[in-house]
Parts: C-alpha cells; sequence; structure tokens
C-alpha cells in the first residue's frame, strides 16, 4: 500500500518575509509596540554576537565545545520573549537565545562548554532548565514539570506553562514520542518547540520523516503548526498563542519552527563534508536579523542611530564575553564530590578520601588537591 | 599560569584543541605575515585536524612577531604557533588553551600501547588517530608519596610473552595502574580485596616487601633524603620517552627501508689532499663570495657526476607497477641532525645547477635544517642521499637508504693518515666513503663504478672535472 504524505503544501505561518514585508495573518494577530520590536532587533544582534564570540573561544581553546545557533536566532528569541516570567522553558544545548531571553548570563553558558561547571545556572532563578546533551530527554522532563503543574492547579491565566526545545533529530527519539504520548493523554501544559535546521548532524530531515514534523502531533492527538522560524514576529506570536492554550488548559501543542543551522553542528563538526553550498546561499538571502532590519527601516521605526547603537553595542557584549570567559575560575578536582548527593554520603566522602591522596601523590601538587 | 607570555608584550598563541579529544592539527594556510596589524578575532590561519578544517581567528591584537610553525607541519596540541607583539596592553591576558592543552593528559595511559593510526570513533566527526602523543604528569619522588614512578616491569613477564600461563588477576584500573607504576607484577601479589580482587594496600605492601622496582629508591639526584614508608621513590632507572614527531618518522622510514630494500655497503678510503686544497682554492674565486664552501661540496658535485654516468643508481623500485624507475633528475637528499631530530631535504634539480648555486642551495638547506623550519615538501622527492656523517667525527657506516630510493652515500671525516703516495709514505688527507645501495635495482658492478666514479673525483677533482665534463 503505497504511503499517503503529503495531502496539501504545508502551511508556513509567516508574518515578516524575507524581503521584510509585514502580512497580517488571521490566527496570529500580533499586538507590539514599535519599541518591542527593536527591542526584537536588539535581541537577534546581540544574541548573534554572543554567539560568534563563542565560537571564536572555541577557536582559541578558551572552550571545550560550542553549538552555534547561527540562523536560528528569530526562533529563540520569538519563542523565549513570548514566555512569561512564571513560565519554565527546558532547552537541550543549543538554545543561547532562549537563555538569554531568560535573563541567563553569557558567562554562565560558556562556563558549561569551558568545562568549568555540570550546570552553570539555578534553574529556578531563570524559569529556565540546564542544558540537556541527551537528545529528547528535556520533552520528558518538561512533560512530567506540566503535569505538576496541572496538578499544583497553577494554571489559568495568571498561571505556568512550559515549552521544551528540541531539534528536528530529537524528533526520531523515544523520548521525545514518550513526552507526547504523555502530554497528550494527560492534557499537560506543555508547548513542544522543535526547531527543524534541517539536520541532525550529518542526516538531512528526508531521512527522519515522511511528514513535515508537525503534522506528527495529530496523530499523538494535539495540535502542530509550522511557523517561519526566520521570522521572529511569527515565532512570537505563533508561541504567545500556545502558550495561552496551555495555561488555559488546553493541552499541549506542537510548534515546528523552520529554520536552517547556518554554522556547523558544534565545533566539532565540519558540515562541508555533507551539505551543498548552494543550500546555505539559499538560507542567508531567508537571514533572521536582515528581513527585521529592512522592516524597521522602511517603516521608519528604527534609525541609523539606533542600528549603530545595537552595534556597538553587540561590540561591547563580545569584549565583555572574551574578559569573563577567559576569568572564570577552574573548579578544583575535588569538588565534583560535593555536587553527587545533597546530603553527605560515606561512599562519597571514602572516595574524596582516596582521590585526594591520589592528587597529593603528583608533582607540584597544592595541598587541596588543585594542580 | 599563563604559559603564553614569553617577554614584555609579546604573547604566543598555543594550538588548541579545536574538536573534542584532538591531539595535533596540520598547518594548512597562513592569514597573516610576520609584521602585520592583526586585530582579536581576525583570522590568521586555517588548520586541518582529523575532524575538519577550520580557520582560527586571533586571540590578541597586535603586531605579527613571528609565525612559529611553518605551513604543512603537523604540530601538537598545545604548541605555539603564532607569537604577537600586543605592545604590552594585553600583557595579563592568555590564551592558553585552556581545554586544548589539557584534553591529551586526560587520556587513558593505558592507549599509548595501542598501536598503529586507526581513528578512534567519538561522538561528532569523523574520529581522530591514536598513536598520537600523549602526555600525563609525572609523579613526584621522594617520602610521603604512595605512587613513584619506578620503570615498568619487563614487557616479558608483564605480558606472558615468555610463554607462562596468564592467570587471571581481578584489579580495578586504577589498581593496575599502580602496580604498573610500582613495577609490581599483579600475579605476584597476595589479593585481600573482596572476591579475591587486589587492592591498592597490596601492591603497596608487595612493593614493601620485594623491591621489584629498583631497590636504589632513592636516587642521588633526588633532593629527599630518605625512602618513604609506604612505597620507593625513584624518578626511575629508565626514562620513558613517548615517540612521536622526527623521531616517530624516522623509525617508520628506517624500518619500511630496511625491511623492503636488500642493503649493500662498499666501502672506499680515499686520499682527499688535493680536493681540500680545491676547496681552499675555491673559496677565494668571486663566484663562492659570501658561500660556504665545504668538503660536501665536492662530494655533493662528485656524487652527481657519477649520477651522470651510470644514471641507474638514480631510481626507483615501483613494486605495483613492477618497473624501475631511472630518474632523469637529481633531488639531491642532505640528511641533517637537527634538534628536532634526524632530517632529510633534497636540493631539487640539483643536476641541473652550477656548482656556485649548488653550493648556495646546500648552505640554504642546512640553515633551514637547523632552524627546524624544514617543511614536508623540502623533504619529499628525493632521489640519492649523502648523509656527512664525518661531522660526528666516525670514518665509515652503513647507512640505510632514504626509503624509495636507491642509494646513499656516507662521508667519513677526512683525518691526517699515513698514505702511500707516489712510492712513499706520507701524512696524506685521507677518508671513508660508504655506499648503500637497493640490491634489488643496483648490483655489485653499478654499485662499484659509482662509489668509485665519486673517489677518483675526490682524488683529483679538478683534472677529473676536465676530464669528465
Amino acid at each position: 500500500m503505497p504511503v499517503t504524505t503529503s495531502h496539501e503544501e504545508p502551511e508556513l505561518i509567516q508574518l515578516l518575509t524575507p524581503e521584510g514585508e509585514f502580512k497580517e495573518h488571521p490566527d496570529y494577530p500580533l499586538d507590539i509596540s514599535a519599541e518591542e520590536m527593536r527591542g526584537l532587533y536588539r535581541d537577534l544582534a546581540l544574541v548573534r554576537r554572543l554567539d560568534t564570540e563563542a565560537v571564536a573561544l572555541q577557536r582559541q581553546g578558551e572552550l571545550g565545545l560550542w553549538a552555534s545557533l547561527l540562523g536560528q536566532e528569530a526562533a529563540q528569541v520569538g519563542s523565549g520573549r513570548a514566555l512569561r516570567p512564571n513560565d519554565m522553558a527546558f532547552p537541550s544545548y543549543r538554545e543561547h537565545g532562549v537563555a538569554w531571553c531568560r535573563g541567563v548570563a553569557p558567562k554562565d553558558l560558556l562556563a558549561l562548554f569551558r568545562g568549568v561547571t555540570n550546570g552553570g545556572w539555578n534553574p529556578d532563578d531563570h524559569g529556565f532548565h540546564l542544558y540537556t546533551i541527551v537528545i529528547g530527554t528535556q520533552a520528558l522532563h518538561a512533560t512530567g514539570y506540566a503535569m505538576g503543574i496541572q496538578r499544583d492547579g497553577a494554571l489559568g491565566e495568571d498561571g505556568s506553562a512550559v515549552i521544551v526545545y528540541f531539534g528536528d533529530g530529537a524528533t526520531s527519539q523515544g523520548d521525545t514520542n514518550e513526552a507526547f504520548v504523555y502530554a497528550a493523554v494527560n492534557n499537560a501544559p506543555v508547548v513542544f518547540f522543535c526547531q527543524n535546521n534541517q539536520w541532525a548532524i550529518s542526516e538531512p530531515l528526508e531521512r527522519q520523516s515522511r511528514v513535515p514534523l508537525y503534522r506528527r502531533a495529530e496523530g499523538f492527538g494535539f495540535p502542530g503548526v509550522r511557523v517561519d522560524g526566520n521570522d521572529v514576529l511569527a515565532c512570537l506570536a505563533v508561541t504567545r498563542a500556545a502558550l495561552h492554550n496551555a495555561r488555559e488548559g488546553q493541552g499541549p501543542s506542537l510548534i515546528e519552527a523552520f529554520t536552517y543551522r547556518m554554522g556547523a553542528h558544534t565545533t566539532s563538526d565540519d558540515p562541508t563534508r555533507y551539505r551543498m553550498s548552494a543550500e546555505l546561499e539559499e538560507w542567508k538571502a531567508k537571514d533572521p536579523l536582515l528581513r527585521l532590519h529592512t522592516f524597521l527601516t522602511r517603516n521608519g521605526l528604527a534609525d541609523e542611530a539606533f542600528f549603530a547603537a545595537v552595534e556597538e553595542e553587540a561590540g561591547r557584549l563580545g569584549e565583555r564575553i572574551r574578559t569573563e570567559c577567559r576569568a572564570l575560575p577552574d573548579p578544583a578536582p575535588l569538588d565534583i564530590f560535593h555536587e553527587v548527593y545533597a546530603e553527605p554520603h560515606h561512599h562519597i566522602d571514602r572516595q574524596r578520601a582516596e582521590f585526594a591522596d591520589y592528587l597529593a601523590s603528583f608533582e607540584g601538587a597544592d595541598a587541596e588537591g588543585g594542580r | 599560569m599563563n604559559q603564553n607570555m614569553t617577554q614584555q608584550g609579546v604573547q604566543q598563541f598555543r594550538l588548541p584543541d579545536v574538536g573534542e579529544g584532538l591531539t595535533e592539527a596540520e598547518i594548512l594556510t597562513w592569514h597573516v605575515a610576520p609584521g602585520d596589524t592583526v586585530e582579536v578575532n581576525q583570522v590568521i590561519c586555517e588548520i586541518e585536524t582529523a575532524k575538519a578544517a577550520v580557520e582560527l581567528p586571533c586571540p590578541f591584537s597586535g603586531t605579527v612577531a613571528e609565525l612559529l610553525v611553518e605551513a604543512g607541519a603537523t604540530v601538537d596540541v598545545g604548541t605555539p604557533i603564532i607569537a604577537v607583539d600586543t605592545g604590552g596592553a594585553e600583557a595579563t591576558q592568555a590564551a592558553e588553551p585552556k581545554a586544548g592543552a589539557e584534553a591529551p593528559a586526560r587520556q587513558e595511559d593505558d592507549k599509548t600501547e595501542e598501536a598503529g593510526e586507526e581513528r578512534q570513533p567519538v561522538l561528532v566527526g569523523y574520529g581522530v588517530k591514536s598513536g598520537a602523543t600523549r602526555r600525563r604528569a609525572r609523579r613526584r619522588p621522594g617520602p610521603g608519596r604512595s605512587a613513584p614512578t619506578a620503570p615498568p616491569p619487563p614487557p616479558a613477564g608483564a605480558n606472558g610473552a615468555d610463554g607462562q600461563a596468564r592467570t587471571l588477576v581481578l584489579a580495578k584500573p586504577p589498581v593496575r595502574k599502580l602496580a604498573k607504576d610500582l613495577g609490581v607484577d599483579l600475579r605476584a601479589v597476595t589479593p585481600t580485596g573482596p572476591g579475591g580482587t587486589v587492592t591498592r594496600e597490596d601492591v603497596q605492601r608487595h612493593g614493601r616487601a620485594t623491591p621489584s622496582a629498583p631497590p636504589a629508591a632513592v636516587p642521588a639526584e633526588a633532593p629527599e633524603p630518605a625512602a618513604a614508608p609506604t612505597g620507593a621513590g625513584s624518578e626511575g632507572r629508565e626514562e620513558r620517552i613517548p615517540i612521536k614527531g622526527v623521531r616517530k618518522h624516522t623509525a617508520a622510514a628506517m624500518v619500511t627501508s630496511a625491511f623492503t630494500a636488500p642493503h649493500v655497503t662498499e666501502f672506499l678510503q680515499v686520499d682527499v689532499t688535493r680536493m681540500m686544497k680545491s676547496v681552499r682554492r675555491l673559496r677565494e674565486r668571486p663566484e663562492f663570495a659570501g658561500v660556504k664552501v665545504s668538503p660536501l661540496l665536492l662530494v655533493a658535485r662528485a656524487l652527481l657526476t657519477a649520477v651522470r654516468r651510470h644514471p641507474g643508481i638514480n631510481a626507483s623500485w615501483d613494486e605495483e607497477a613492477q618497473e624501475i624507475v631511472v630518474k632523469r633528475y637529481v633531488n639531491l637528499g642532505i640528511a641533517a641532525a637537527t634538534e628536532r631530530g634526524l632530517v632529510v631535504p633534497n636540493i631539487k634539480d640539483a643536476h641541473a645547477k652550477p656548482l656556485p648555486e649548488l653550493a648556495r642551495a646546500l648552505q640554504e638547506l642546512t640553515e633551514t635544517a637547523r632552524a627546524g623550519r624544514t617543511t614536508p615538501a623540502d623533504m619529499s622527492g628525493g632521489t640519492i642521499t649523502i648523509t656527512n656523517v664525518g661531522v660526528f667525527g666516525v670514518d665509515a657506516g652503513t647507512p640505510i637508504l632514504n626509503p624509495g630510493e636507491a642509494a646513499i652515500l656516507a662521508f667519513g671525516q677526512i683525518r691526517d693518515m699515513p698514505w702511500a703516495h707516489k712510492g712513499k709514505v706520507k701524512v696524506r688527507k685521507v677518508t671513508t666513503l660508504s655506499l648503500s645501495f637497493d640490491h634489488r635495482l643496483v648490483d655489485g658492478e653499478l654499485g662499484s663504478k659509482v662509489l668509485r666514479d665519486v673517489g677518483t673525483m675526490l682524488e683529483n677533482p679538478e683534472e677529473v672535472a676536465l676530464a669528465w665534463g
């Protein structure tokens, strides 16, 4: 029996075209001031600078690894700015733009990739969970957290919703699909935000799904929508609507932000080995910053002075990140034993003592077992 | 902490690990040159690792003082690759690659025992080569330290290759490591741990009881006078030097050559009194002004002349094509001892160079090698080689062929010897030539003719040059 794959062309929710023209969408009216729009542009520009600086720092040996978000700024900033303070976000490991919107300090993000911390920030302080490296597990964490909100009765207009970020590759994972099942049957207040950047490391989307990803939601029993992931306004509008529905007790939904990873999967990857440069060129024309820049300029919502100020601020941010990154303190080798259990534990205490002895047996070791 | 600082205002950028656990990279191209102004994050070079070709952005702004690594060279992570004069502005900032420089140290040292160049699978990318350099911290000698270094047990005993039955010993990896460090054979240790496992204490007790580790626990040079109560402290009587870089390359080349080409070596003693006079006269000629004229130059010329008269010596064996390839050009290799080890750069198209030009090429090659700037291109494509063992004060040797070449000439020291000269015993300048050749394609006759030609020319360089052209 032939597989029926496409019913019609997938609908793409878009408010701002790549050429910078605004088009209203009947289902997603956007209530936004000019100042908020300039704020979004500033976010996009600063997040891009943060990313560029981090890639450079990795290449200079200051970070062990970095997962670049280049090209995905709008999907992250748009959805990140749709969140309210009492919402909770569960990221994977590339959500630097969402982290930015949640007030996580860039140096705390870098600390993880520098290998000087196992976490980097307190999730409760920011409504932003720790980065999850394992693919898709955070979808289960988010669903469980959402079910907790439900059981706390913390829904409603002043209540909380949960958003979980993952990529197209994670949609092939069991964890993600299990989360879909649980969220659906429990009507959990969670928004599944999939940034489809077309590549799961070197695996293209067509080798992962026979249907557009957002249509998978239907089979699990909740709505799915595809949004232009390079359109910050559409991402904001669509995510706001989904979070609103979740808070109001209408259950989960899936947002597929259709975007593109302009850089490598991580700094350890070389995309030229599996991607055609023509594809990259095609997506360059859809750049998320460019279209908002055009829109703001054309409609007189921002002038050259504004863009110059943002540019200068980005430069300062880059320098600050560079300085802060180099100043991040190395943890002592024994620190790792502090973070295994919340309470003291005799096994860990013994291991700590043994390890301290071992460290002390090396030349140049100091009394604290440092280097 | 900051090991990148060399002098006031000049900072070095060390090759970082750009891909989670890489140990080395090749510098593909430099985008800057000494004297150039660089900005922070300006791309300075492109490197290729086992995983990817990537551009490196500069961590400093300033003026490029020096490129410390040639394009084309493969260097270990942590090697300084560029020096930038930052004018002291950033003197407190380091660019010590944090993740990079330490990554190799984290490797399990067991892996150093893995042979070959297989790529190890990694989560992302294409795998890293094993067999690369790994460093580890040195254990501290002296009292109070439980685990000093000592020579490992003899390999035969350790791996059971001596025919002894291999008994299964239960011990955790750190304990095995300790035993290895102490030179304790785990099979000889009485286990007291749960389930019959050998514990750390068992190993230490055994180490104290049976000094299979060197009994001279504290060598004379160790500052601490007494042996530790917990174990013998010593830097050991053996030094373990990782095989890498030039040494590794040399070893591979020598093994390939020695076990591929059946070597024959012939010797010839030559009276070079006249040649030494020629060398002195040449030095005074205007063509050689500012150029070093050495006996080696005339040996090179003599070999080139011999090659012209006997092209079969300047050839290689093509096993795959089952052909002997006779070269119509000579890329003359000169073996040079450098701080990095033996390198054999060659003078391209040496056959076409007039003597002054050959002298200049020889000088340049030697200086480049001494400065450690010889590139892989300089070393590839050689057709025949000279090794000047005389500089070490010896007469002769049986040199091993540079792989892919059919002959190598060793030039011994020149010394005063009693010599039959014009019917009388005179003190003459005498040297010994040794020619090794690949007997697959060079017979004794051809090899002898070549050696004889070189000798004849060195005995009487000016007349022979006239006679042979």
